[in-house]
């Protein structure tokens, strides 16, 4: 792939990218969340069409314009979020879309003998008339990749293959691997754990921002060059100057101790494995953690928002034992919670901002169940204002507000209910510039003001910048925390996937 | 509208497109709507049986059992369900009330309530397996509809429940007030439509109805009882499927266990035209009632001209694919 631009509205995720891919090689791809790795792989695998410059395969230069077309061409990717339908069998998964027929007629019996021919050079053992949602993760994984032989791909995408499987079913995916490399595949693995880079990749590619950084041969980057290329810009020190650290005497607001948050699948690990933190009023504690890392996880489950079932161990609110049991329930307590995609659970956009900036804190404008509409404007307006939101009029629906001031809105929405703990994921996500340095700002006023606050956010200058201290997450623990002194990206990035 | 506050720079549209925004507006197309249908009835006036006030007050009397349940199924769908036993439980409570009243001889005070409380348990029980277990409305509630016929059967043996002397609750109930005007049934609709529209614009449960239907998820995360407000949204639905019962028996002078089969579709057609989302979330009351006069007149224009009712089907059901297709251009 040479000269990849690709550009999302005035935002440019790819810029003039280059990635080399060998036969037999396995080539990981790396890159801090927001890189531009999953783009340029949708592009490879024909989701989406590249702005500039092409992608030639096997010397040729080739245009997908389908996933469809790409996996006719040899391009198999195996996503995050599996592509399986549950309910149909193996082999009908395998096939789908290009079913075994003649003059229109299935052939089943063929199907049923292929699948299994596959499926026993991946070493499965399984009937291929199981139905898919029956198996476990990694066996749907595994199918996929079958998915991938049928159609015999020369180029097999593997994004995260091993977030969501244990031990022993890493190990058969990693055999399977170097037995697809010998048959002379590439393959491009995207991972967020260091020692799976230096166990498989043959060479490595680093993305920073949507720029190209490195190609080199494994041996060649060893970890801490790495991390240094995908950290790479200098850490802004203007924006960090002039913050006074939280006083370490201020009363602790929010403890939480041997938190274990479990996967709504029953044989999954848990998603938050034990975990203890605390954060004192007036105190910014930023999460850090890589995708799948379960920091968003369990600021869920302190929130309530898996239910009281899932979530055990201690947590004390301002020395008051706590259990989470439902939103509304953390809301009384004084618990906020921002989510990550406020379009998905942070807003009602068809609604105007008077009702999305009142949703929460109803129960203050409406005194046994009747709206005082007055105060509820005011509070809107109120709360609106502080935080300087730019709408023509409160009565506007969110969904014609841009991104900052849909942030903005939903930050509102949380201030009115009068918080002590804020837990904010990712407060910053599709803001442009000038509206983040706004939030920055917004989240100071709040830290003067004596809330707590946990913040997750995956862009590196913010979480240094913003928080008082940083715990590192890890597949489901808390693998470290530092002060901010002695935080650096480096050393953040470094226990985040997973290195010692 | 609030006034906007200029603050920020936005382009002045020109005056066709800000025309275009308020033609695309819900209660826009549904008012010229029912402009154009009374227009056409203006026309064909069926030998100026259109131009007599008994003509508009009998096409409000046959619509307003209709329109009650329509006011429930406007709720529902707001909070981005269906309800398809409204008919059913219909229905049943017709045969029920004329049990009570007819063969147990209840006062109307005792029937009443009565069979209020049983149309709001039956909506009830389907909101329950809605928000409990997470099952489609339109499974739980096509079961709901079945199961409420079959209730209505069995008490009734299959027959219809009436006696030579008709009780005088009945007469009550199908009278007419205000001077011969009104039927007391219009009336009872437009309460129902009044009580609605209270709870969704002046009622803080209002807000919650459009925040659930409009993103349940976000709703949810906002501290809002989802489970609490689903069950109740449902049972709202099943009293004011009980309310239409009595009026239902009342206007029929019986109780029939076939009463109010597929009225549920003329129902959701009702809210459809009006204007309401089936996706949930926007839309309201004030719509429905605009639904329900178009619909109400659309059948009473084409019987006063003496369409035959095969056509008159077909027209109507021509009329509700175009009413849905006008509101799409807007989204």
């Amino acid at each position: 792939m040479i000269g990849i631009v690709k550009s999302f509205g005035e935002h440019r995720v790819l810029d003039q990218v280059q990635f080399p891919l060998r036969e037999g090689e396995v080539h990981v791809l790396a890159g801090e969340n927001g890189a531009g790795k999953s783009t340029l792989m949708k592009i490879l695998g024909g989701v989406y069409a590249p702005d500039a410059g092409e992608v030639r395969l096997l010397g040729r230069p080739v245009r997908f314009r389908s996933p469809r077309e790409a996996a006719l061409g040899g391009v198999a990717i195996i996503h995050q979020e599996l592509s399986l339908v549950p309910s149909m069998s193996v082999a009908d998964n395998i096939y789908l879309g290009r079913e075994r027929t003649t003059r229109g007629w299935m052939r089943f019996g063929h199907q049923h003998n292929e699948s299994t021919r596959l499926l026993s050079r991946l070493g499965l053992d399984i009937l291929p008339c199981t139905a898919v949602g029956d198996l476990p993760i990694s066996f749907q994984q595994m199918i996929e990749i079958a998915k991938a032989l049928s159609l015999n791909a020369r180029i097999l995408v593997m994004d995260e293959p091993t977030s969501a499987l244990n031990e022993p079913e890493v190990e058969r995916l990693f055999a399977v691997v170097n037995d697809l490399k010998r048959s002379g595949c590439g393959i491009v693995y995207i991972t967020h754990k260091l020692e799976e880079v230096y166990r498989i990749a043959d060479r490595i590619t680093v993305l920073r921002d949507g720029r190209w950084i490195a190609t080199a041969p494994a041996r060649e980057m060893p970890a801490p060059l790495l991390i240094r290329h995908m950290v790479g810009r200098e850490l802004d020190e203007r924006v960090t100057a002039g913050r006074t650290i939280a006083r370490s005497n201020a009363p602790v607001l929010l403890r939480v101790e041997h938190v274990t948050v479990r996967s709504s699948r029953r044989s999954a690990r848990p998603l938050v494995d034990n975990v203890g933190f605390e954060v004192r009023a007036g105190e910014i504690v930023g999460l850090a953690g890589l995708q799948g890392s379960g920091n968003s996880d369990l600021l869920w489950g302190v929130f309530g928002a898996f239910g009281r079932r899932r979530v055990s161990g201690e947590i004390r609110i301002g020395g008051a034992a706590y259990r989470p049991r439902s939103p509304g329930w953390a809301i009384r307590n004084g618990v906020a919670l921002v989510t990550n995609d406020r379009q998905r659970n942070g807003l009602v956009t068809g609604l105007d901002v008077v009702a999305n900036a009142t949703l929460a804190a109803l129960p203050r404008v409406s005194p046994a169940g009747w709206l005082r509409r007055g105060e509820e404007v005011a509070l809107a307006t109120d709360s609106t204002r502080a935080l300087r939101l730019r709408a023509a009029s409160l009565r506007q629906r969110v969904a014609t507000l841009s991104g900052g001031n849909q942030q903005k809105v939903v930050l509102a929405k949380w201030m009115n209910i009068q918080p002590r703990v804020l837990l904010l994921d990712e407060p910053t996500r599709g803001v442009d510039v000038g509206a983040k340095q706004e939030i920055y700002q917004i989240l100071d006023d709040w830290r003067r003001a004596g809330h707590a606050i946990v913040l997750i956010t995956s862009e590196m200058p913010e979480l240094l910048m913003l928080s008082d201290r940083i715990v590192v997450m890890h597949r489901g623990r808390a693998v470290t925390a530092m002060e901010r002194k002695e935080a650096t990206q480096e050393r953040i990035l470094h226990a985040a996937m997973g290195g010692d | 509208m609030s006034p906007a506050s200029t603050r920020v720079p936005t382009e002045t549209p020109s005056l066709a497109s800000r025309g275009l925004a308020i033609l695309s507006q819900p209660w826009v197309t549904a008012i010229l709507a029912l402009a154009l249908v009374i227009a056409l009835g203006l026309v064909f006036h069926g030998n100026g049986a259109f131009y007599k006030w008994g003509t508009h007050r009998d096409a409000l009397r046959l619509i307003s059992v209709y329109a009650i349940l329509a006011c429930g199924m406007t709720v529902v769908i707001l909070a981005a369900g269906i309800d398809l036993s409204v008919g059913s439980v219909l229905g049943l409570i017709a045969v029920a009330f004329s049990i009570l009243v007819v063969r147990w001889e209840w006062s109307a005070w005792a029937a009443i309530p009565a069979c209020l409380l049983l149309g709001a348990c039956c909506g009830a029980a389907s909101g329950s397996l809605i928000a409990w277990f997470r099952i489609q409305p339109f499974i739980v509630t096509l079961a709901m509809m079945v199961f409420a016929r079959g209730l209505a059967k069995k008490i009734s043996n299959g027959e219809k429940i009436w006696s030579a002397q008709t009780p005088e609750i009945f007469t009550r109930i199908d009278s007419r007030l205000l001077g011969e005007n009104i039927s007391v049934v219009t009336l009872v609709f437009l309460a129902c439509l009044v009580i609605c529209w209270i709870g969704l614009t002046r009622l803080r449960w209002g807000r919650y109805v459009y925040a659930i239907g409009g993103n349940e998820e976000a709703a949810r995360l906002s501290g809002v009882p989802v489970t609490a407000m689903k069950i109740g949204v449902y049972a709202l639905a099943g009293l004011f499927s009980a309310v239409a019962g009595i009026c239902h028996a009342a206007q029929e002078y019986q109780g029939d266990p076939e009463a109010g089969a597929t009225y549920e579709l003329t129902a959701i057609a009702i809210v459809v035209i009006g204007g309401t989302s089936l996706m949930g979330g926007r839309g309201g009351v004030g719509l429905t009632l605009l639904g329900t006069l178009i619909i109400g007149y659309v059948d009473k224009i084409l019987s006063i001209n003496a369409v035959p009712e095969a056509n008159r089907l077909m027209l109507t059901g021509a009329i509700i694919v175009v009413a849905v297709l006008v509101q799409r251009r807007k989204s």
